[in-house]
């Protein structure tokens, strides 16, 4: 774990860029470990709170992912989150050591027949509020947001 | 009356009217226990008239979802009635992201809400 300066990026745009690399446990509640600072980080750079609540929705769910599906809570696997964040963009990516799987065979939670079931809400969630993308093992998402250009 | 950790449950008539007490729905040993108490209403306490005010949550997610749903079905099984309140911006887009806006009935606040029940 350690904080990387973004050194020798040119002043103003993204020179500011946060960036941390985290290695979590598989267990409950780890996430936040991460949370409270990509949270603050965000605010930091002045994302405003809808996009926070999407930025945050989506990490929760890939992390409690990879813990619960990926790494089915092995004591012997972390989860690795590398989290980058700009004025213009978030970026984090999260990585389990599980066997992976196929993003494509999750059903559409919202078909009129799975409505009520109570799962598999999670990877829609995370493609709603942010671009998402799987490699190819599919034991690892990147999760990406943009920003518009600012006002002013 | 049973003990609640996650919930505040009072009585408006009839309707059972629930408050979160966590902000953040997400901790998953928190949603658990949620899911107790929420279920408790209807098998232990014979609730029939339930209403879920979320004026202090602003986060959920998708495994407290699934304890809604669950919830939602148990109570409809007990032919009684849910219904859902004082939901802010981002978690009605939520619902409707998952389209669980169909399956719950959401009102505006709880006056209409209890109105509803009527």
């Amino acid at each position: 774990m350690g904080t990387h300066a973004a050194a020798g990026e040119p002043a103003g745009g993204s020179a500011d860029e946060w960036r941390r690399d985290y290695e979590l446990p598989s267990e409950r509640g780890s996430s936040r470990l991460v949370m409270d600072e990509l949270l603050e980080q965000l605010g930091v750079h002045g994302w405003p709170p809808s996009d926070i609540f999407g930025i945050h929705l989506a990490t929760e769910e890939a992390i409690v992912n990879a813990i619960v599906h990926g790494n089915k809570f092995d004591p012997a696997k972390t989860v690795r989150v590398a989290c980058a964040v700009s004025q213009d963009r978030a970026r984090i990516e999260v990585t389990d050591d599980g066997a992976g799987f196929d993003p494509a065979s999750v059903p559409d939670c919202t078909l009129e027949e799975r409505l009520e079931v109570p799962s598999g809400r999670g990877v829609m969630l995370m493609r709603s509020f942010m671009a998402i993308a799987y490699n190819a093992r599919g034991n690892g998402v990147v999760l990406e947001k943009r920003r518009g250009p600012l006002p002013g | 009356m049973t003990a609640h950790r996650r919930i505040d449950a009072s009585k408006i008539g009839d309707v059972t009217v629930v408050r979160f007490v966590d902000k953040k729905i997400l901790d998953e040993a928190s949603i658990q226990e949620l899911g107790v108490e929420l279920f408790g209403l209807v098998e232990q306490l014979n609730r029939r008239s339930i209403l879920l005010n979320f004026a202090n949550v602003e986060f959920l997610s998708s495994a407290a979802l699934g304890k809604l749903i669950t919830l939602d079905r148990k109570v409809k099984a007990a032919k009684g009635r849910l219904k859902m309140s004082n939901i802010r911006p981002e978690i009605l887009e939520v619902f409707q992201i998952t389209k669980l806006n169909k399956v719950f009935d959401i009102r505006k606040d709880e006056a209409e809400a209890i109105a509803a029940f009527q």
